[in-house]
């Protein structure tokens, strides 16, 4: 993690003598931190925007629509336990639907984060250090807006909890650990657990060093416990790393375990359309395709809004936009695949399934998520496309609208029309539904403010190694 | 026999330093000095230190093996207690012990328990939180989160004794050197 990775110019100096193109290609990649920056700069820049009495008034602005909506879920929870969840639009043969839709779309946001703060720290990728923490806090939020559809689909959680937690009951009835259902309570709780630890253990350092700056009394002895009397001792930086470094290890066999867990909610049926064995990768691809949309569409106005466009450069921005295309293309592969064995398999459900998809009732959606997931992505191939900000933004947000339909796809559209014609019906959510999922967004929005208000929305100390200053100069033997 | 009059008064002297080239350096020296109850301290982690200061081998890693081991054993433990011993269910004869069933709970519970581990194992040996400690007491090292790099030398170190050892810390063309109360 420590290694300094702005050794831009040796390296282009490098190449220029075999390689002219190259060089003049790599002198164009964008810094991944802007030059000037020293340990005191890193540290005020960052620290400041915690620190800081004044709040800008655009943070209020942003954190009252997020908060209105969060009111939205609190009225939808509040209808859903009282009536229960016949106010959904559910029906038989749809009896998944919103609930299970909301849930993998927002699990899957959340790998973004993890895939930014474990993966890439794994594959030494210094260009990770200025994004991981807002990441891995959205990866955060976004879990938790997602155990809020499983959880409130039971109707009255508190009765359910015995089919999903394994503990004796007095019916002495203990849970189906067969069912890829158990699998997902244990891969999202572990999940959850995991990302917590890791970002908590991220925060440490830097809640010292805004122990050691705040001015406030509040502010010192907030940051003083949650600091844990972090003191920047070699010995504890020793085993920091290593801890760091392992839970990375063990985070990314974890991330890639969880959407392939989601996925076989749907692969271990056998309704066409979900008995898939693409599914798995096809569904960790599309979830880090999403994750980083929604990293986009955060960083976006964060970088702008904040001034922090020295920190998260150009160069992420560039990196990110082609991890969506690569994902992306990955994802618009499984579409091809999915077509391509409906057909091959000779089978007519299955035929049938993917007729109904593309000329069935719900077809416009089919199309929607083609027209955006396979086509719209190829303008990433474009510097140009890459350089255009506030197209950029919008392309993101269609993204995750595109994932947001890829799963109605799946669900809906499998669900509705089955093996048997009579048992068709279509299904339409209700404002209870979309109350549910806007409040979600809000939930996600309201978390997110205040997360970057009062805690460092970027790694302070492992900026600090990215500076020119933390680079050792002389050769030492000890 | 210094260290002994000064031990109750003092914790230890710190020199601080700018950058980390000198703090590495001084801390290389300290040790061949001979002073061996000593720290560094500093706003990033550098990994040199660690060689420099002769740290031992953490344990870490074998904590989070075992954390795993037992968080795999457990989790399996527990799926073949529920669909084995506390709540058998004969679904057309199929076996109860449908082992390729549990590999995904008992994955994430491995998983689960090594990250347990990791966390609470890395803070215990760290001994945090530790709300209080000597070398807070030093006014410069507000910075060490910030922008300083301090070596302390403990006064429980036998080759440590006031002057000689103020002298030598001095000598490294620290920023300052100071009395770090206990």
């Amino acid at each position: 993690m420590a290694q300094p990775t702005d050794h831009r110019p040796p390296r282009v100096a490098a190449v220029a003598a075999s390689d002219p193109a190259m060089a003049e290609l790599l002198a164009r990649t964008p810094a991944v931190i802007a030059p000037g920056h020293t340990f005191e700069s890193v540290t005020d820049s960052i620290g400041h925007l915690v620190l800081s009495k004044r709040t800008p008034i655009g943070w209020f602005f942003g954190f009252a629509i997020a908060f209105a909506l969060l009111m939205v879920l609190n009225v939808t929870i509040a209808k859903l336990l009282l009536t229960g969840i016949g106010i959904w639009g559910n029906n038989i043969p749809v009896g998944w639907a919103f609930d299970i839709i909301n849930f993998v779309w927002w699990i899957g946001i959340g790998h973004a984060g993890t895939l930014i703060s474990a993966i890439l720290l794994l594959f030494r990728q210094g260009w990770r250090t200025s994004i991981n923490r807002f990441a891995e806090a959205m990866t955060l939020f976004a879990v938790a807006c997602a155990a809020m559809f499983p959880l409130l689909h039971t109707g009255r959680p508190w009765l359910a909890i015995y089919w999903l937690f394994p503990y004796p009951s007095t019916m002495g009835v203990w849970p189906q650990f067969r069912s890829p259902l158990m699998w997902d309570v244990f891969a999202v709780s572990t999940y959850g657990t995991v990302s917590a630890l890791f970002w908590f253990t991220g925060l440490v350092p830097d809640m010292a060093t805004l122990r050691d700056r705040a001015k406030s009394r509040t502010a010192q002895v907030i940051f003083g416990m949650l600091s844990l009397g972090w003191r920047g001792s070699a010995r504890h930086w020793h085993r920091y790393e290593i801890a760091y470094l392992l839970l990375a290890g063990i985070s990314t066999p974890l991330v890639l375990s969880v959407h392939s867990v989601v996925s076989f909610d749907f692969a271990v049926s056998v309704l066409p359309g979900w008995h898939a064995t693409i599914f798995p990768p096809y569904f960790v691809a599309g979830a880090i395709y999403s994750g980083f949309a929604m990293v986009m569409t955060l960083a976006i106005p964060l970088r702008k809004f904040y001034d922090l466009e020295g920190f998260i450069t150009m160069r992420h921005i560039h990196n990110m936009t082609k991890i969506m295309l690569v994902t992306g293309m990955i994802v618009a592969y499984g579409y091809a695949n999915e077509a391509f064995f409906a057909w091959f398999s000779g089978n007519k459900y299955e035929e049938f399934m993917m007729y109904n998809r593309m000329a069935g009732p719900y077809a416009v959606f089919y199309w929607a998520l083609i027209s955006i997931n396979a086509l719209m992505i190829q303008l990433f191939w474009f510097r140009s496309v890459r350089d255009n900000l506030p197209l950029l933004f919008i392309l993101s947000l269609l993204v995750n609208v595109g994932m947001w339909l890829e799963r109605f796809v799946i669900i809906v559209i499998s669900l509705s029309r089955d093996f048997l014609p009579s048992s068709w019906d279509m299904y339409a959510p209700t404002r209870w539904d979309f109350g549910m999922f806007l409040g979600t967004i809000g939930l996600f929005l309201a978390l997110f403010f205040l997360f970057i208000r009062f805690l460092p929305a970027i790694a302070i100390f492992e900026v600090r190694t990215m500076v020119p200053e933390a680079k050792l100069k002389a050769e030492h033997h000890g | 026999m210094a260290h002994e009059e000064t031990a109750p008064t003092l914790y230890g002297l710190m020199a601080e330093f700018d950058n980390p080239d000198a703090l590495l350096h001084a801390a290389e020296q300290a040790r061949l000095a001979g002073y061996r109850k000593m720290d560094a301290y500093s706003p990033i982690p550098i990994e040199e230190l660690s060689e420099a200061l002769g740290l031992p081998r953490t344990r870490l890693p074998k904590l989070v093996f075992l954390g795993g081991l037992f968080g795999g054993i457990g989790g399996y433990g527990l799926e073949y207690f529920c669909a084995v011993i506390g709540y058998p269910l004969n679904i057309g004869g199929r076996p109860l012990h449908s082992w390729p069933q549990f590999i995904p709970v008992t994955f994430e519970t491995t998983v689960l328990g090594a990250a347990l581990a990791c966390f609470v194992g890395m803070w215990a040996l760290n001994r945090l939180p530790q709300p209080y400690h000597p070398v807070f007491n030093v006014p410069a090292f507000a910075r060490a989160s910030t922008d300083r790099f301090f070596l302390c030398i403990e006064a429980v170190d036998p080759t440590f004794k006031l002057d000689a050892t103020r002298r030598f810390l001095e000598g490294l063309q620290p920023v300052g050197v100071s009395d770090v109360a206990p």
